[in-house]
């Protein structure tokens, strides 16, 4: 009997053609809410592209930057496109892992993209992952409190102002406390926090010979100005506190003030989540004056690694997910109020847009006074507004940041702190062949 | 004879057991219940422990985003297949270090052991590029293998220890009647040693469903165990801790309810040998 042969051979033709019409990219996301939504929106590119399947692999971000990290360093090809932030981009894209988006379609309108957010994305010039939401830091206040407490708000508040309005807004008996601010210890939690700050007030991590700054005045007026503010003014257990902690205690009305990603501004005007959603204003991060603002830039971005043979289908997702009509797709589905935001210049321009978000001015400006490629008052060697674009800072912002989160928690003085920070600094650069 | 206990002794110690007992279990306790709860309740301060609106609604959405039954399955088959693999391995060991201890025995089990005391994340580089090359990245013959061979000092030390206790006479006079080798360990030792097999084999398969940095390191989307379900749920920029409760709750169901079947025997395995 010849049947059974013949029809398992049939049955594998079949399967291997289906095999070769339908390619499969895998795409590394993290668990924010934009990237959520986009997962759920994926049907619209699929049934654009029939010949494209999608495997999502969603982690927790730091779990996802260890490893998209250990795969793009061993070429291991396990991911056709990963969402890297503005930290990685610069750094992979020297070591060229990551294929260059020069060409993402004729309609793509690349010239559209935010400027500080595509120089952050770019080296020499070249689009190395294209931005799917952006983000800088900004002040989110207590109207109502202001108002009590006799304040307002100037939309460029300065260091000096956020100081004495924390200490009066401060009601501990009623567990009010003037402002919110991170402790938690990390290159991405309370260091972006510290050194967006610390740039305001004329510090910098690296002279241009690249030895480290922490002896320097302006360091030490940061650390101390942060730790007093924190202890009159700030909640208790500050030291632990991140971005979801802070959104916690904001969003239940226990702090005046909060400075933070502006991403937040949808989480905390959301009458869903938050008690005091009506009750929100905004401003600027602060200053002291000296040009610079204390404020960060950072975007979520889609890459390709240099590993991937499926490329084209690749940027075909990225054309598709980076794009306006993706703008156009979630506003129809969810709303204006949560298109990703902090990525095109369109975006804002959209009365639509400005009407839903009340935080879309604010967040626009934020962005455009964040400048990566000169982000301190003294010259550099480094680019990065809350981080040093080199392999080494993620393990040595960590350790400096344990030490300004154990100043903060009171068990060493500002002192010790800066001391350690410069000595851990000094011997790691040392050590990974610095200054060079 | 055994000594008669107080009866007051008895109920100040019961106390401080439950007590002890529930301290330990309150924070999966707390995550079954906030995942009961919405988002907005989940950071309410101060927390409601049990009055407050019970919902469906983080399950139902973990559900729709999520194929919990692929990662399952893949957990279940990577746990099963290394304990497996482990007791073909370790119990022809455990034998030999019991019954025909040579002059490094004792070495070689304090060696075994030794190679827990390596941080994982130290071979991870080497063992990438190995399963990269023999294309093991992302499948579960990979995992398989890895749990096996990290859980294997484990089994062969508390393997050991049970074998230790039965006599060696037994086996002895099993060889006067002729048994091969292969007969004398399957016939005779193993339904000798079957509670302790059935502790290893439970502690091992606790062990394998739990390990979350092979598990994630390795992983991509086609065989990614439980670990990775829970981990695609935490997120430091937005609150979405009763979800990520819903998402444990449902990743350590089934491995609390085998434990809570199995715990004599775990309990039994677990001190044998420990009172002489």
């Amino acid at each position: 009997m010849r049947l059974l042969p013949t029809l398992i051979g049939a049955t594998s033709a079949v399967a291997l053609c289906v095999a070769a019409q339908a390619e499969t990219i895998t795409i590394a996301t993290v668990n924010n809410g934009d990237m959520i939504r986009m997962q759920s929106l994926a049907d619209d590119f699929t049934s654009k592209h029939p010949d494209i399947q999608i495997e999502w692999v969603t982690l927790e971000e730091n779990v996802l930057r260890q490893r998209v990290t250990t795969d793009i360093a061993t070429k291991g090809g396990q991911y056709d496109v990963m969402t890297i932030g503005t930290y990685e981009v610069p750094i992979w894209a020297r070591q060229g892992w990551l294929v260059p988006l020069d060409d993402l379609g004729d309609d793509y309108d690349v010239d559209d993209l935010l400027p500080a957010i595509r120089n952050g994305l770019s080296v020499d010039g070249k689009l190395y992952a294209a931005p799917f939401y952006g983000e800088s830091s900004m002040v989110m206040y207590r109207k109502d409190l202001f108002e009590k407490a006799g304040l307002e708000m100037p939309e460029e508040p300065t260091w000096e102002f956020i100081g004495e309005a924390a200490r009066k807004l401060t009601d501990k008996s009623n567990e009010i406390y003037g402002i919110c601010l991170r402790g938690k210890a990390g290159w991405g939690e309370n260091m972006a926090l510290l050194t967006a700050m610390a740039n305001s007030f004329g510090a910098r991590w690296f002279d241009m010979d690249w030895n480290p700054q922490f002896d320097s005045q302006q360091w030490k007026d940061t650390l101390n100005f942060y730790l007093d503010l924190m202890k009159d003014a700030g909640p208790p257990g500050a030291s632990s506190n991140g971005f979801n902690e802070n959104l916690a205690l904001f969003q239940s009305g226990k702090c005046g003030m909060w400075i933070d990603a502006t991403v937040a501004a949808s989480f905390v005007t959301n009458p869903n989540d938050s008690q005091v959603a009506d009750q929100v204003g905004f401003a600027l991060a602060p200053d002291n004056g000296l040009g610079k603002r204390g404020n960060w830039l950072w975007a979520w971005a889609l890459g390709i690694p240099a590993g991937s043979e499926k490329v084209d289908s690749a940027k075909a997702f990225i054309a598709w997910a980076t794009s306006k009509d993706y703008l156009q797709l979630v506003a129809d589905k969810e709303g204006w109020a949560n298109v990703p935001p902090g990525t095109r210049t369109s975006l804002y321009e959209n009365p639509d847009y400005q009407k839903a978000a009340p935080f879309a001015a604010m967040t626009l400006r934020s962005i455009e006074a964040a400048d990566p490629d000169n982000p301190t008052v003294d010259e550099v060697p480094y680019t990065g507004v809350q981080f040093v674009a080199i392999p080494e800072f993620q393990g040595i912002g960590t350790a400096v940041g344990q030490q300004f989160s154990a100043a903060l928690a009171g068990t060493v003085t500002a002192d010790q702190a800066l001391a350690t920070a410069q000595q851990v600094t000094s011997r790691e650069m040392r050590r990974a062949g610095y200054p060079k | 004879m055994a000594r008669a206990i107080p009866t007051r002794q008895k109920i100040v110690m019961s106390v401080i057991a439950w007590a002890i007992a529930f301290l330990i279990f309150f924070p999966i306790l707390w995550t079954i219940l906030t995942s009961f709860k919405t988002e907005a309740e989940a950071v309410a301060t101060p927390p409601s422990f049990l009055f407050f609106d019970w919902t469906l609604e983080n399950y139902v959405t973990v559900q729709e985003r999520s194929n919990y039954f692929r990662h399952f399955m893949n957990s279940v088959i990577i746990s099963l297949g290394s304990t497996v693999a482990g007791l073909v391995i370790a119990i022809p060991a455990a034998w030999s270090m019991a019954f025909v201890p040579a002059k490094r025995t004792k070495d070689i089990l304090m060696w075994m052991l030794s190679t827990k005391m390596l941080p994982a994340v130290g071979v991870l580089i080497p063992i990438y590029l190995i399963f990269r090359d023999t294309g093991l990245l992302d499948t579960r013959l990979g995992l398989v293998i890895v749990l096996t061979m990290i859980n294997l000092p484990i089994i062969v030390w508390m393997l050991f220890t049970y074998f230790r206790e039965i006599p060696g006479d037994i086996l002895e006079a099993a060889r006067m009647d002729g048994a091969t080798l292969r007969s004398e360990i399957l016939y005779v030792l193993v339904p000798m040693a079957v509670p302790g097999i059935a502790s290893t084999l439970l502690l091992n398969i606790i062990l394998a469903w739990n390990e979350a940095f092979w598990t994630l390191n390795l992983t991509a989307a086609r065989s990614a165990p439980l670990t990775a379900f829970i981990a695609s749920y935490s997120s430091p920029e937005g609150l979405f801790y009763a979800k990520l409760s819903a998402a444990s709750t449902m990743a350590i169901a089934p491995i609390l309810i085998l434990g809570w079947f199995s715990q004599k025997q775990l309990v039994r395995g677990l001190t044998f040998g420990a009172v002489k």
